[in-house]
């Protein structure tokens, strides 16, 4: 339906994630990836990355998506403890985290990314530590941590605003956010993005498209696409979003929603994404989207560069250490209303 | 015109709830008043304020007919007082304008402080009281309880408590005829000069402020050129005649008759409640006994949330002034809140009031400061200033004392609450003055409170502590010495000047301890630490930390992520322009607004 979105470029990546797309049997991917082959045409050399549960990483399932085009595996295994595990409601254990990840490495899978997060107050900051150690002892090329945030309309923050569990105080989160950076770089990761650590050559290809501002298209309910100009979501509603696929217009349903970006949406947005990545924004970029931002730009990083929040080389920003800890602070200062 | 014997002027005295604006409701129905159709509940509350809040904010009048069974017509004037005690002047000028007042008591709540304050104007005033026992109907009527402290407070008979139901209607014929019965009808003479009380005053838009008046002596006829004794301003009478649903213009009206007068007067300042008005030529000797000008007693600033809005602000005030005289207000800039108004309000209730009308009626976005209410310093010098505000107290090295407000407060509670009423009051620096058993059940405290105590959290705590059973009056009574400090807030060393308060010093370091610890739950951290201080002169009383943002960056921010975070972020932005500075701290409103909950 959308194919023509993305106006024939050659796909660089493919990722299978929101849920648990580990639960594809080997049928329907064979069935969707041939469906992508037959719609774009890919790079030889494409990025496949598929997110999976340590739980759904069966011996059977590895072999399944060893045999697919997917060559890149994100796994959620988030701790490798406990009470963590628990206390986040996860489906599996620790000792399932270490087993999965031998496994899928066992089958040839090298090209690994893990999901660690700190922060929360089960986790004592040796745990962190240990919880670091153990993946960039696997070796593992690629890692996201997150910091545990308590969002509105989860059981965790339904859990926080009962008293039922301590709210993470961010004093905690800010000091394991600094152990992180210091073991990554000591250990030749690269903080590329303020979540993503990687090996050189092991940069998501995928996520960074969406830093870049580089065009992409989303498929399944919610899913957000790009195309440089617009952004659209699909209806974010399973059986409305299957309605509007099987039956088109006749439905009555409106797949997606479309917003096209006004210049000075399109440079809060190069902020925002720009700031938190290793690339930073550049002066060249900010003229490009319009020749006045570059005053407001220059005006307003003048003091987060002078508090050593900010640093310049080359006409581009990037955040320090310190000012990465309060990136979404300093990008709405910079922004445009 | 009906002759004097066949008129009949009268209030109902009634607490809050007791039932006064439904059962005046029937009365209206039963005489005919008022058409079913047009019958709306309350229909004497015009405000919307009014009949949600069930309380009757401004005066009205109503004119009725009665056929009584000794075959005569009688004109009824109902004059409805409101029921409040920051309008305890404008129902005693309601009370001056009757001979008969209905006391109406709720058969379940029984007698409220209220209640017996008004009724004691009354009995000053040598009002006949007719005792009405409503809501008998109701399933928690206590009857004879209630009856008995009728029977006490008035020193009647059993027999002459009507009961009655506002909601079935039973007892309104019995009411009407009591009315007939037992109230006398107006003496005066009519051949004497116009003496006329004024007890209200509306404005309309298109006519001007119109004075309602009682005529107690002589006789108005249309044209008439009139003199306002207290303010002195002549007028001619361009239109004169009753209240019924409708104003209904007549030609004269006599001794007795309660109506209205249209002079052309553009403010209603010009018309006071209490004044007098007589003849040009041939005027009366001297006023009616009991003019008073109404002095505001809560003052606090009321601001726009955005500045722009401020010339808005003074013309939705100046349209409230027009209607509520009581109100007053000047000019006031402050630093943290930018421009505003620093207002005079007749007590709290009348301060929620304003507010409240301001936002529904104008739709006005307002900040209200600490209210303080009205102080004399007297410098060494030996001048006399009064204090509205806190900036205006002269420095401490030449001030010689200052004298607050004292109230006389009436409190009416169940015996086993005494107590606790007696340490509320003492921590509000109160004495008691008497304590005087109505009924085995109901017992009555005066208290001398100073009025700056009440002004905070007194009815919310005095309501706690009795779990509801006390009800609360209060008259203004002096103004006494009183050991009053001023005391700051600072924000990382920069005063805030619209959350300054005038406190009094054995009060300051908890006061100021409350708001600093109120202050650091309101205020946003931010990215660098904010001190909160308390502090009388340079000594800091008390102080509060907000430590320091150490993070503030989003986990995940891939495909969708990106929008929604931008759209936060914008709108955080948005909010924080419209926060207030003072220094490098960024205040919200709503914290100026919480900070003064302080309970």
């Amino acid at each position: 339906m959308r194919s023509d979105y993305l106006s024939g470029d050659t796909l660089q990546s493919i990722y299978f994630g929101g849920g648990t797309p580990s639960l594809l049997t080997e049928k329907e991917l064979s069935a969707i990836f041939n469906q992508i082959y037959k719609t774009f045409s890919i790079e030889e050399d494409a990025e496949v990355t598929l997110e999976a549960n340590p739980d759904d990483l069966t011996p059977e399932k590895v072999q399944i998506l060893k045999n697919s085009p997917v060559n890149r595996l994100s796994i959620g295994i988030q701790s490798f403890f406990e009470e963590d595990l628990k206390a986040w409601n996860r489906a599996h254990t620790a000792a399932e985290a270490i087993a999965c990840i031998q496994r899928v490495q066992d089958a040839g899978f090298e090209n690994l990314t893990a999901d660690l997060i700190y922060g929360a107050t089960t986790t004592p900051d040796e745990h962190w530590v240990e919880n670091i150690q153990r993946l960039i002892d696997f070796k593992i090329p690629h890692l996201s941590c997150y910091a545990l945030t308590v969002e509105e309309r989860t059981a965790l923050g339904h859990f926080v605003r009962k008293g039922r569990v301590e709210a993470p105080k961010d004093e905690h989160a800010a000091r394991q956010f600094e152990i992180l950076m210091k073991m990554m770089a000591e250990h030749g990761y690269d903080h590329y993005e303020i979540s993503n650590f990687a090996k050189s050559g092991y940069y998501a290809v995928h996520n960074s498209s969406y830093w870049k501002g580089s065009h992409y298209l989303g498929i399944g309910p919610g899913a957000h696409s790009f195309n440089g100009d617009s952004r659209s979501w699909n209806i974010a509603n399973n059986p409305k979003y299957i309605k509007a696929i099987r039956q088109g217009k006749q439905s009555g349903i409106q797949l997606y929603e479309t917003e096209y970006l006004t210049l000075e949406q399109k440079y809060n947005e190069y902020i925002l994404t720009g700031l938190r990545t290793i690339w930073g924004c550049s002066l060249e970029h900010i003229r490009s989207i319009k020749p006045e931002f570059e005053a407001h730009f220059i005006q307003k990083v003048q003091p987060f560069v002078e508090k050593n929040w900010m640093q310049e080389q080359a006409k581009t920003f990037t955040l320090t250490q310190k000012g990465k800890l309060l990136a979404d602070y300093i990008s709405a200062e910079l922004f445009l209303l | 015109m009906p002759s004097m014997e066949k008129i009949r002027n009268f209030c109902v005295i009634a607490h809050i709830d007791h039932g006064k604006s439904t059962l005046s409701d029937r009365l209206l129905e039963f005489t005919k008043t008022i058409a079913d159709r047009d019958m709306q509940d309350q229909a004497l509350d015009s405000m919307d304020l009014e009949r949600e809040r069930g309380i009757t904010i401004k005066s009205h009048a109503i004119q009725m007919y009665y056929n009584h069974n000794d075959g005569e017509k009688y004109t009824f004037n109902l004059i409805d007082t409101p029921g409040h005690v920051d309008f305890s002047y404008e129902v005693s000028r309601s009370i001056a304008a009757c001979e008969g007042a209905l006391l109406l008591v709720d058969a379940s709540q029984g007698i409220q402080a209220q209640t017996i304050s008004n009724l004691y104007l009354a009995i000053e005033h040598d009002l006949e009281i007719i005792p009405i026992l409503n809501k008998v109907d109701m399933p928690s009527a206590m009857i004879d309880e209630v009856t008995e402290q009728i029977v006490d407070l008035l020193g009647c008979e059993e027999e002459d408590v009507i009961h009655a139901s506002g909601k079935t209607g039973l007892g309104v014929e019995e009411i009407l005829a009591a009315i007939v019965d037992r109230i006398p009808a107006p003496t005066g003479d009519p051949k004497a000069p116009l003496q006329a009380l004024i007890f209200d005053s509306v404005f309309n838009s298109f006519r001007g402020a119109i004075a309602y008046f009682r005529i107690m002596n002589g006789q108005i006829r249309k044209g008439d050129l009139v003199r306002f004794v207290n303010t002195g301003k002549e007028y001619k009478a361009d239109e004169i005649g009753v209240l019924q649903m409708d104003q209904i213009p007549q030609k004269m009206l006599g001794t007795g008759d309660v109506g209205y007068i249209i002079t052309g007067i553009k403010e209603s300042k010009e018309i006071k409640v209490g004044d007098t008005i007589t003849h040009v030529d041939n005027p009366c000797e001297e006023a009616i006994h009991g003019f008073e000008e109404v002095k505001p007693m809560v003052f606090a600033g009321i601001f726009p949330v955005d500045n722009d809005d401020f010339e808005d602000l003074r013309d939705s005030l100046e349209k409230l002034q027009l209607n509520d005289a009581s109100l007053v207000f000047e000019p006031e800039t402050s630093v943290a809140l930018g421009f505003g108004f620093r207002c005079g309000f007749l007590g709290m209730l009348h301060l929620d009031i304003i507010q409240e009308r301001l936002t529904r009626e104008f739709d006005q976005n307002v900040i209200t400061t600490i209210p303080n209410v009205s102080y004399f310093a007297y410098t060494k010098k030996g001048e006399k200033i009064t204090i509205h505000t806190p900036t205006d107290m002269p420095d401490p090295t030449l001030l010689d004392r200052v004298e607050e407000p004292i109230i006389s407060a009436q409190i009416i509670t169940k015996p086993e609450y005494i107590g606790n009423i007696m340490t509320l009051c003492m921590e509000k620096r109160g004495t008691l003055k008497s304590q005087h058993y109505l009924t085995q059940y109901r017992v009555e405290l005066t208290f001398d409170i100073p009025l700056a105590e009440i002004v905070f959290d007194f009815y919310d705590r005095l309501k706690s502590v009795t779990r509801g059973y006390a009800s609360f009056d209060y008259h203004p009574d002096s103004y006494k010495p009183a050991d009053l400090v001023k005391l700051d807030i600072k924000l990382n060393g920069e005063p805030v000047d619209a959350l300054s308060a005038l406190v009094h010093r054995t009060k300051a370091e908890a006061f100021g301890r409350k708001i600093c610890k109120r202050l650091k739950e309101l205020l946003p951290r931010q990215q660098f630490v904010i001190a909160i201080q308390a502090a009388i002169g340079a000594k800091i009383i008390a102080r509060e930390t907000i430590s320091a943002l150490r993070k503030d960056v989003t986990a995940k921010c891939y495909g969708g992520d990106i929008t929604r975070k931008r759209k936060l972020l914008e709108k955080q932005k948005k909010g924080k322009k419209k926060m207030r500075q003072v220094g490098n701290v960024s205040i919200p409103q709503k914290a100026f607004l919480d900070v003064l909950k302080l309970n």
